[in-house]
């Protein structure tokens, strides 16, 4: 079903005599236990901004363990989400509003939100016990410890059982529509409208289980009436629509965006998509949502285990299908070895890293960018493979495709980076038109290359070998991990081949061009400072640079999407600038590679807390190396980073 | 019964014809000669396409065999030939992929994937040439030596006890599992033609003499003296009788089995083989019995037919294309909830 919203912005209800404040852009943030339907509550509220025409970036945040003790800060799972009148980049600093549905939540996030914001208490879950969890003394909402907020104390149980009480749920069932009257409550605060959601519910519980749909619309509506009529409030917040580009949009995740543009490089090059993976946080929803799919003829393979995956990705593509696969860092390891064995036989493959906090189990819900060596150097040999990493969630579609027009062009494994942020959070999205978007075009051969018989590994101008697939007669041949002799694809122990090969392989991959933007600019092209970033940093160090724009810096940000081969004319463009600083989350990784490539001084902001920058942190480190700072921790109220220079 | 003559007109292929122009790099004197001739017999007999048949294996002196057959081949990474095999199934069902394997390389390092490959039925034909040492590595025990063996790497004898490769492949639901013996060409050209023919994963272990680093390891089976009472030779609804004067036989004493003499036992009193039959425990009772206690099988343990993985795999996308219609892109792209800017 498609619904194309007209966006409804005017508040239904001016009735009552509150004030309507028109706001640029809000950030609200849903926290309660795992078992509270947080995330929910968030999507659909990430939803709904986006159909009335906002811009949005959201953050969804969870814990580790699916079934950490209820109520204690280990299980609090939270959603961000930032939507605003203008362009955005990030899911927002600070918190205007939050919903904490229990103590453990307002305990983990009530430092994120901004002085005078609004904290909404869901009261019924503030017992002795209730707080003794979560490690509270005495009950923070009594003891004017939040006297920086503005508190409203709403009992979310109660109202929840008493709007819920005719639909024939038991008490259980009942209380886990509490998101649901969160969710209400706050969308009557910035006068959303609820049909979105309540189309939600319907279509996924109004035919199979109508009482629960009938419960969640009515919890829904209760706390949207609650916030209409209850003295609690005093004022609505509207955000207008944002000025997009013109067209068509719609909200995407990374990792559906990645799922979608695999399919699509599939349908461009009219090839069998294999996808082949086991399950792993951040990068099972990939496969999820690819094994959704099998009516585009894609097929997906549940792996035993993560060797196995990038084998049969690689047997796939020996085939001649586009064999891929996805994992996240611990995988990635696991891997190493096949991948070596795809670069040694020059076959296509994408291998997806959603990266997450490492090293070993790590976080393994946490955001990071910590694999960018293990991307580059985690293999054993001279091991070269191309790398691209996408700067948004959305931006996920174009990299997949690149990857795929990559892989198969130039015959090599091609590394995709995300990360648990680009992964799971989402924003607008521009929907391509297909007919516009270039094919891929692939040969395979059908015809011997030599008089002498079919050469494996004769080479075109580009170092590409021929993918000759299994079924052609007379193209027989041999491939494997052992080196082989340049042309005919023999073992070889050559010494002088060997050094061939391995130059050969080097300036193949050297010499790729890239399928897309490797450069995303802003700013002017020389000036005081350059912030150089890849990944999921895009969008808090794009508004940095505005910022500090504003604040009449020369500033540029130059993001790099592709990491291997770096832009060609990247030397250039560093030395331009004074200063070249590098925030990642990662202890330096891309700022060694710019130091030993062009013997630039650039320094670190470095951020390692399994969460993304938020702006002000990148501005603050724009300005601490301006102002001739070397070392310099800067400490916030939710995160504290590091200024240091490379030379450690 | 008049069967149609073949056309005349097919070429006729000889084992040769599947040489590649690769010197063949084994020791001379090792089984695995023995093991690709009568590999390209079946090959010519059964008129085997090249063109359509990829030769897989991982890594160790068994590893090498893709090199020396004319047909499309990877030799990959160490225990990982199933991966890259059953990917290349799931992409193109159509091709004839073999698998060759050691005992180090699919029990030890690969053991995972040597599960999980014959469970899902994935349709490859795997060869295991058990010799029961790492011969590339030059020398050290494998999980199919015996305990107490004496190696580079145990000096004082390995304490390991020792897997059997036929029970762990019928453990793991194999549709089709049979052992043979280098030395025994006759039958071990029997052995593959039935494993070609089979629709499905076919496991096949090998008895493998190395003879630089474990030499003799399967005398006791190949000695003229000895091997009739050491064997039995396998056959579906034949009772299980050897001995070089065949008066011995294998009887079932509760759960188990015994040897018996056909002097004091009437043969009827003898298991009967079953290879069809759906439960596999007779099959892995026998994959039990070995040598000096009883006389190990040789042939056709077990050959069912199950649906190939790559069907039901296919099936399901066939489904899904009649439920939902081909994927329309645009529509894919789009999704259930869009908004427009103007
Ligand atoms: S080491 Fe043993 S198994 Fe390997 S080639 Fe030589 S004889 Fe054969």
């Amino acid at each position: 079903m498609t619904t194309t919203f007209d966006p409804v912005q005017a508040p239904p209800a001016q009735s009552n005599g509150k004030t309507v404040i028109t706001l640029p852009s809000v950030t609200v943030r849903f926290a309660g236990d795992s078992g509270d339907g947080m995330q929910l509550a968030g999507t659909q509220f990430t939803d709904t901004s986006a159909l009335v025409g906002n811009d949005i970036s959201t953050l969804p945040d969870f814990p580790a363990e699916i079934r950490a003790p209820a109520g204690t800060p280990a299980g609090v799972s939270g959603f961000q989400v930032h939507f605003s009148s203008t362009d955005i980049f990030t899911p927002g600093d600070a918190v205007d509003a939050l919903v904490a549905m229990n103590p453990a939540a307002l305990k983990a996030n009530v430092k994120s939100v901004k002085d005078g914001g609004i904290v909404i208490v869901n009261e019924d879950a503030f017992g002795e016990k209730d707080l003794k969890k979560a490690g509270y003394a005495v009950n923070p909402v009594e003891d004017g410890s939040l006297k920086c907020y503005r508190v409203i104390k709403v009992p979310i149980n109660k109202m929840t059982t008493e709007a819920a009480k005719d639909s024939g749920l038991g008490a259980k069932d009942i209380d886990r529509c509490k998101n649901m009257f969160a969710l209400g409550l706050v969308y009557w605060l910035y006068g959303r409208p609820m049909d979105s959601t309540l189309g939600f519910i319907e279509r996924k519980f109004g035919k199979k289980l109508p009482a629960v749909a009938q419960a969640n619309a009515l919890a829904l509506k209760a706390g949207y009436h609650f916030g209409e009529t209850a003295e609690l409030f005093h004022e609505q917040y509207l955000v207008p629509k944002a000025k997009l580009a013109p067209g068509k949009y719609r909200k995407i995740t990374g990792n559906e965006a990645i799922a979608l543009g695999m399919i699509t490089a599939s349908k461009l090059a009219d090839k069998q998509l294999v996808y082949c993976s086991y399950p792993i946080t951040p990068a099972s929803d990939i496969l999820h949502e690819l094994s959704a799919h099998k009516n585009f003829n894609v097929v997906t393979f549940q792996a035993e285990d993560e060797i196995a995956a990038v084998g049969a990705a690689i047997g796939a593509s020996f085939g001649g299908a586009l064999g891929s696969t996805g994992t996240s860092g611990p995988g990635l390891a696991l891997k190493a070895e096949a991948i070596g064995l795809a670069v040694m036989t020059e076959l296509p493959l994408v291998v997806i890293d959603v990266q997450r906090g490492g090293p070993s189990t790590g976080l393994p819900t946490k955001t990071e960018q910590a694999d960018l060596f293990q991307a580059m150097y985690g293999r054993n040999g001279e091991c070269p493979i191309p790398i691209i990493a996408p700067a948004s969630p959305s931006d996920c579609f174009n990299a997949a495709v690149e990857a795929f027009t990559i892989a198969t062009k130039y015959m090599t494994p091609v590394i995709l980076l995300s990360d648990g942020y680009l992964g799971n959070g989402a924003e607008p999205w521009l929907i391509p038109d297909v007919s516009k978007l270039p094919r891929i075009t692939i040969t395979h051969p059908k015809e011997s290359n030599d008089a002498s018989g079919f050469m494996p590994y004769k080479r075109d101008e580009s170092h590409v070998r021929p993918w000759a697939i299994p079924g052609t007669v007379g193209l027989e041949h041999r491939i494997g991990g052992l080196e082989k002799q340049d042309g005919t694809g023999n073992v070889s122990y050559d010494p002088a081949n060997h050094e061939h090969m391995v130059r050969t392989r080097q300036a193949k991959v050297n010499g790729i061009k890239p399928a897309g933007t490797d450069i995303l600019w802003t700013g002017p092209k020389k000036g005081q400072i350059l912030l150089v970033g890849w990944g999921s940093t895009f969008g808090a160090i794009k508004a940095a640079t505005l910022e500090l724009q504003k604040e009449g810096i020369a500033v540029a940000a130059c993001h790099l999407r592709y990491l291997n081969p770096l832009p060609a004319r990247l030397g250039e463009i560093l030395k331009a600038f004074d200063h070249v600083l590098v925030p990642e989350m990662n202890l330096g990784q891309l700022r060694m590679l710019l130091r030993s490539k062009y013997l630039v001084d650039a320094k670190g902001l470095n951020k390692v807390r399994g969460q993304p920058f938020t702006i002000t942190e990148v501005v603050h480190g724009a300005k601490a190396v301006l102002s001739g700072e070397v070392e310099i921790a800067v400490k916030q109220d939710s995160t504290s980073l590091d200024v240091s220079t490379g030379g450690e | 019964m008049s069967v149609a003559p073949l056309p005349s007109n097919l070429p006729v292929l000889k084992p040769g014809d599947y040489a590649t122009n690769q010197d063949v790099r084994w020791c001379p004197g090792c089984g695995d000669y023995s093991i690709l001739m009568q590999t390209k017999k079946v090959f010519a007999k059964l008129g085997i396409d090249r063109s359509k048949t990829v030769f897989i294996s991982g890594i160790g002196c068994s590893s090498r065999f893709p090199y020396y057959m004319n047909t499309y081949g990877i030799h990959s990474i160490h225990g990982r030939a199933p991966t890259f095999a059953t990917g290349l199934k799931l992409a193109r069902p159509e091709l004839n992929i073999w698998m060759v394997t050691g005992d180090g390389d699919a029990l030890s390092i690969g053991g995972n994937h040597f599960m999980h490959i014959i469970r899902r039925n994935v349709d490859v034909k795997i060869l295991l040439f058990n010799n029961k040492i790492y011969g590339l590595t030059k020398g050290q025990y494998s999980p199919t030596s015996e305990q107490g063996k004496k190696t580079k790497s145990t000096p004082m004898g390995a304490p390991d006890y020792p897997v059997r490769p036929v029970s762990i492949a019928i453990a793991a639901e194999a549709s089709f599992a049979a052992r043979a013996i280098d030395m025994d060409v006759k039958h071990l050209e029997y052995v593959l033609e039935r494993a070609a023919k089979h629709v499905g994963t076919a496991f096949v272990e090998i008895y493998q003499n190395c003879n630089i680093f474990n030499d003799g390891a399967f005398e006791y089976a190949t000695d003229k003296a000895t091997k009739s009472d050491t064997t039995l030779y396998l056959e579906h609804g034949k009772p299980l009788v050897f001995g070089k004067e065949n008066d011995k036989g294998i009887r079932l004493h509760a759960m188990n089995p015994e040897v018996v003499s056909l002097r004091e036992v009437n043969q009827d009193d003898l298991l009967i083989h079953d290879e069809k039959t759906p439960e596999p425990s007779l099959a892995f009772l026998l994959s039990r019995m070995r040598y000096p206690d009883f006389p190990e099988p040789l042939g056709v343990f077990r050959d069912v037919e199950h649906e190939r993985y790559v069907n039901l795999v296919r099936k399901q996308n066939e489904e899904a294309i009649a439920q939902k219609g081909p994927g329309d892109l645009q529509k894919l792209l789009t999704g259930n909830e869009t908004w427009t800017v103007e």
